[in-house]
């Protein structure tokens, strides 16, 4: 009887729709394995840049902000892959040795959108860092350094994992656009076996239980980095 | 690098072209948006209320697109929504071939997608009324329907104003996905552009700047309208 389902399942489109953009779920989670970490470590540091008293420097970086928060990923990667393609100097540069593949036009787009992303959230968070707290790690003679690193992150840090929870979930959302560069991810794959199959609901259902599945988990890790570093708010013990 | 003369008005440039698309892209915007609304009233009125199965459908709808990335869902109801269509035009007995307009297609897509984020943002609208209004509405003898259109509502639109700004951002910014519908707005004109003329950084450039131009001058017009509501209020 189990047999008999299991291998009716096994027959059925959207099973083998899912197997096959499985196998490219390695392509999805490589743009988000890079683009992820990358794009923390610049949110910080822009978002040190857009609270800096020199205001050269925060201009700069709030009419970063303003400009990548303003138009859509699409242009963004549009412009990196297409745009920047178009220049005689880029392709005759080192630098196309990367710009050409379409990959790390993707990574280079996603972090771009979302260092400006979280840079005004991690802005909002090191800006909550009540003044006493600052002020005392002063009293101890703290360095400035040793300041951030101490006090000032790990606070704004805590402080600021749900909001950055969402900006990772909409950070999984948007690799299906690289797709758009001809890039095979999950979309990408999805698209194709539409193509080559004219069953679209079956190609797009099978894309989308992955990804909601992938959203699934990092919903969870957030959840779990709340729950570890967040002990104070935890509700039941 | 920048071809300033491909962008002038008539036959010579796309000037009129892209603003034509910008229009477009408007339009798509605007009534997506209020599709979405519409969709966020139910879907907010389903969470807030008893009925178990109500409340796990809606958490479900919301659940599923927030999940999935927009492109996928656009694929999904640009690719399948004919063959849907089509099936039910079969149950009312129409055997032909149908197709939606891209521009019904996109509207309804991007509504789909723009409801869920709405409908969240209605229903904290709704919770941040204090209970007791209901209650003092309710001894004075209001009935259900005075209740919700003479003391919800404006009070639940006034909370909303800067939630729906927020939203209408992230619509905007979606419609550029829609360009795959095949409907002539920024990014599709941007594509046949780039195209004709082999230079795709011009009007890439330009997109980027309507764009730009468009949620600056929407999120001004949200703040006024959020100055405007919190009279006497803030």
């Amino acid at each position: 009887m189990f047999f008999n389902i299991s291998s009716y399942i096994t027959e059925t489109l959207i099973y083998k729709n899912f197997i096959l953009i499985f196998s490219a779920l390695d392509e999805t989670l490589l743009l988000l394995l890079i683009s992820l970490p990358l794009g923390f470590v610049l949110s910080l540091i822009f978002a040190l840049g857009r609270i800096s008293k020199n205001t050269l420097i925060s201009r700069a970086v709030a009419s970063y902000i303003f400009t990548i928060r303003g138009t859509p990923l699409l242009v963004q990667i549009y412009l990196i892959y297409f745009g920047l393609g178009s220049v005689k100097a880029i392709r005759e540069s080192i630098l196309w040795v990367l710009l050409k593949e379409p990959f790390w036009c993707g990574v280079l787009a996603l972090t771009i959108n979302t260092v400006a992303y979280g840079a005004e959230i991690f802005r909002g968070g090191i800006q909550s860092v009540t003044k006493g707290q600052i002020e005392s790690g002063q009293a101890l003679g703290f360095s400035k350094i040793k300041l951030y690193r101490r006090i000032v992150f790990p606070i704004a840090l805590r402080q600021v994992l749900p909001t950055y929870g969402n900006e990772l979930i909409l950070m999984v959302k948007a690799t299906s656009l690289v797709s758009l560069t001809t890039y095979m991810e999950m979309t990408g794959i999805a698209r194709k076996i539409m193509a080559k199959t004219f069953a679209p609901v079956e190609a797009f259902v099978a894309a989308g239980i992955l990804y909601l599945f992938l959203n699934f988990l990092m919903v969870q890790l957030v959840k779990y980095l709340e729950w570890k570093y967040n002990p104070h708010l935890r509700l039941n013990n | 690098m920048f071809k300033f003369e491909k962008l002038v008005f008539g036959d010579l440039g796309w000037g009129d072209e892209f603003l034509l698309a910008m229009l477009m892209t408007l339009v798509v915007s605007v009534l997506s948006m209020g599709l979405g609304i519409f969709i966020a009233i139910f879907t907010a009125w389903a969470k807030l209320t008893y009925s178990r199965t109500l409340k796990f459908i809606a958490s479900f709808y919301t659940t599923v697109i927030r999940g999935i990335p927009e492109l996928l869902v656009i694929y999904l109801i640009f690719f399948g929504g004919s063959s849907l269509v089509m099936k039910i035009a079969k149950v009312f007995g129409y055997d032909g071939y149908l197709e939606l307009n891209a521009i019904t297609i996109s509207v309804i897509a991007i509504g789909i997608i723009s409801a869920t984020y709405s409908s969240e943002v209605l229903r904290a609208a709704f919770l941040s009324i204090p209970k007791g209004q209901t209650e003092a509405a309710k001894s004075l003898g209001l009935s259900k329907l005075q209740i919700f259109y003479k003391i919800l509502t404006p009070q639940i639109l006034r909370h909303a104003i800067p939630g729906l700004g927020n939203v209408w951002q992230v619509t905007l910014k979606d419609t550029s996905l829609i360009s795959v519908t095949g409907l002539v707005e920024i990014m599709r004109q941007t594509r046949i552009a780039s195209n004709v003329e082999h230079s795709p950084l011009t009007f890439l450039i330009t997109a980027a700047f309507l764009y730009l131009f468009l949620t600056t001058f929407s999120s001004k017009f949200f703040n006024f309208l959020e100055r405007k509501t919190n009279k006497g209020y803030a």
